[in-house]
């Protein structure tokens, strides 16, 4: 029994102690997720609180952005016209999808708008396969100008390596969240995103165009999800099971609250680094890839003392 | 014409609560049931090979019949959206394998219902944060089940009884010496054991939804305070939908194992199945017991029949047909939310209500 607490409570703290570079490069490579888990939660929160949509889709518009900007690589596009071609492709995504189907439910309750989304998400699944196949793709890193060497750190003798890609990813994310938040408080079309994440009626009574707010969200949020297709494939590969991967974009929203951005981003990097650890320093003791429910495990925990999260408004209940 | 109530006099309370009131609906019940006691086992569907009719098509889709049920309680009558349920099936079918290690000897009919109770008891666990949250904060919880279940089912060894392949292979068991499962097992007899069992649990299901328990599950769906002032207790109503419905996914685990697949990898529980089996709720109709089997038959045989349909007629690769049916499956569920959110049984409603006033419109 002593020998379960210590390996519990006092093993893996020594193990941080003993090696403080490989303590570094874990912390390190869970930034690195946590940031690409922050940027698909950025892409549902952007669409939560503009429209009240729980966006299932999110996923595998990731999946399908990257997905676009390879195959048109591959036809023969240079790298920068196919990026703009594909932002113009998310675009008409989001054009189609507020015309075909969220026009068609408004006022619909929650959770068959939510359905839609799961809808929403095969067909973009079947199209995806259908027009670039399944298998999977590398993403065009050198020719979109992204870095791949990496550097060496040696503290004290130590040693710690960053890719120059990870580097690259939170840079990017960073400018991404930056631009975002001026763009949020600085412009009106910003301004008017926000008044109906406040309230619908009251911002459709000054004359802001739900539709029009909506296709923009959805562009928006398109746009989120390419730079974070962009940054995975570029760490991995664009594959289609990217898409289970995104669903832990759920508890990092849990985590941070389903109507903040700043939550979005502490939750993905509380629960990046932190499933790195856990499966690093305590998963030897459960066997491996406990990776793939540490989160969502945390994320219930959460639920149970704290349900609007870390950044979330107060859930209060009218009758 | 055929299908209206005039003439039918009800001279007693009891004749009025019955389950089917009307003679016709009588009258269609039964003859579906001969035709699936009497003439499936023994031809099979009309027009296919009568293997691939049963162990493609109307086996599986009797199975997955009582998985919808099972959801559609959670999510249809309760109204708590679940996307754990293929690891509660999965609970169910390893539960099954176990007791059946076990106890060699029991009637593998009386182990797979009893392998649910385990299913149930897992579900209710997971249920238990419902109370506290509700909406998509529930899906987190639920996919939590699904992600730590998958993962249990690969590490746990004890659990596919060490087997190197780390799948769980189902041994022969006979039930009064006719075989039931593994591969000697004949298709009817596999047929008739599942039918008779969906047949038990679809009529449970009824009387619960009818009962008091399921006015209460509807009452929580409705409006959980209004239900919680006027007695209806949370804890009990919720849990016990958690419970009953993952008795059913359990069931029907256990039986895609032991008298469909005959073996099965974690893959078969995974979170993709979780979404067809929602699919099937949303596309029959939530809230319906009639939806819970038109959703099944649906979902299930569409895509199969699509792809047979490119190979006769337009002679196209089944990969590709794959795909165009996740496009087309995503496409109608869009579409039936739009113009019919209640799905298919409601259209069926739709339909009956215009035989019973034809040949006139209103």
């Amino acid at each position: 029994m002593d020998g379960l607490i210590y390996s519990i409570l006092g093993d893996p703290f020594v193990q941080m102690w003993q090696m403080p570079d490989f303590f570094i490069q874990v912390i390190w490579e869970g930034f690195v997720s946590g940031i690409l888990y922050a940027l698909i939660a950025l892409g549902f929160v952007l669409i939560f609180k503009a429209s009240g949509i729980f966006n299932f889709a999110q996923g595998i518009m990731v999946v399908f952005s990257g997905l676009t900007l390879v195959g048109l690589h591959a036809l023969g596009v240079p790298a920068f016209v196919a990026l703009l071609m594909t932002i113009v492709v998310m675009y008409g995504l989001a054009f189609g999808i507020e015309r075909l189907v969220l026009r068609n439910l408004v006022n619909q309750p929650d959770i068959i708008l939510f359905m839609a989304t799961i809808g929403l998400t095969n067909i973009l699944i079947g199209g995806g396969q259908w027009i670039f196949g399944s298998e999977t793709k590398s993403m065009i890193t050198t020719e979109l100008l992204i870095p791949t060497g990496s550097s060496v750190w040696e503290p004290g003798g130590g040693l710690v390596i960053f890719q120059h890609i990870d580097i690259a990813a939170a840079v990017i994310a960073a400018l991404l969240i930056v631009s975002l938040a001026l763009f949020f408080s600085k412009t009106k079309v910003g301004r008017a995103l926000r008044a109906v994440a406040d309230d619908h009626q009251a911002s459709l009574s000054v004359g802001i165009s739900l539709n029009q707010i909506w296709v923009i969200t959805w562009f928006a949020a398109g746009i989120v999800a390419l730079v974070a297709g962009i940054m995975w494939g570029a760490r991995s590969d664009v594959s289609f099971s990217l898409q289970i991967i995104a669903l832990k974009a759920l508890p990092v929203l849990v985590l941070g609250g389903f109507t903040s951005v700043p939550g979005a981003i502490v939750g993905g990097l509380i629960i990046g680094v932190g499933e790195k650890l856990f499966e690093i320093y305590w998963g030897p003791l459960l066997g491996s890839g406990v990776e793939g429910w540490f989160a969502y495990v945390i994320a219930l925990v959460f639920l149970l003392f704290r349900p609007q999260g870390l950044f979330g408004e107060k859930i209060i209940e009218r009758v | 014409m055929f299908y209206r109530e005039a003439g039918q006099f009800k001279t007693s309370y009891a004749e009025y609560l019955q389950a089917l009131p009307l003679r016709e609906d009588k009258v269609g019940i039964a003859i579906w049931l001969l035709l699936a006691v009497f003439y499936v086992p023994f031809f099979g569907l009309p027009g296919l090979e009568y293997t691939f009719a049963m162990n493609a098509i109307m086996i599986p889709v009797l199975i997955f019949t009582i998985t919808a049920l099972g959801l559609n309680i959670l999510v249809g009558y309760t109204g708590q959206i679940s996307l754990g349920t293929g690891a509660f099936m999965g609970v169910g079918a390893y539960a099954c394998y176990k007791l059946t290690t076990y106890f060699p000897d029991v009637n593998i009919i009386l182990i797979i219902l009893a392998s649910g109770f385990v299913s149930a008891a897992v579900g209710a666990l997971f249920g238990l944060p419902s109370l506290r949250i509700k909406g998509f904060y529930l899906v987190v919880a639920t996919l939590a089940a699904q992600f730590f279940l998958e993962w249990c089912f690969i590490r746990v060894e004890w659990l596919y009884n060490y087997n190197p392949s780390g799948a769980i292979e189902v041994p022969q068991r006979e039930v009064f010496g006719i075989v039931v499962t593994g591969a000697a097992a004949s298709p009817a007899t596999r047929y008739l054991v599942v039918l008779g069992i969906l047949i038990f649990l679809t009529i449970i299901a009824g009387n619960l939804v009818r009962g008091r328990i399921g006015r209460s599950w509807m009452m929580i769906r409705d409006m959980d305070i209004a239900a919680e002032l006027i007695g209806v207790r949370p804890l009990r109503a919720k849990l016990s939908a958690f419970a009953v419905s993952s008795y059913y996914c359990g069931v029907s685990g256990a039986l895609m194992v032991f008298l469909w697949l005959g073996a099965a990898e974690v893959e078969s529980f995974d979170v993709n199945h979780s979404f067809l089996y929602l699919f099937m709720v949303i596309f029959g109709g939530l809230g319906s017991i009639t939806g819970s089997y038109m959703g099944a038959a649906f979902i299930w045989t569409f895509p199969i029949l699509l792809k047979e349909l490119g190979k006769r007629v337009f002679d196209i690769d089944s990969i590709i047909m794959e795909n165009v049916s996740l496009v087309a499956i995503g496409m109608l569920i869009v579409f039936i939310l739009i113009k019919e959110p209640h799905g298919l049984a409601r259209l069926w409603q739709l339909g009956k209500q215009k035989l019973r006033i034809w040949p006139f419109a209103h």
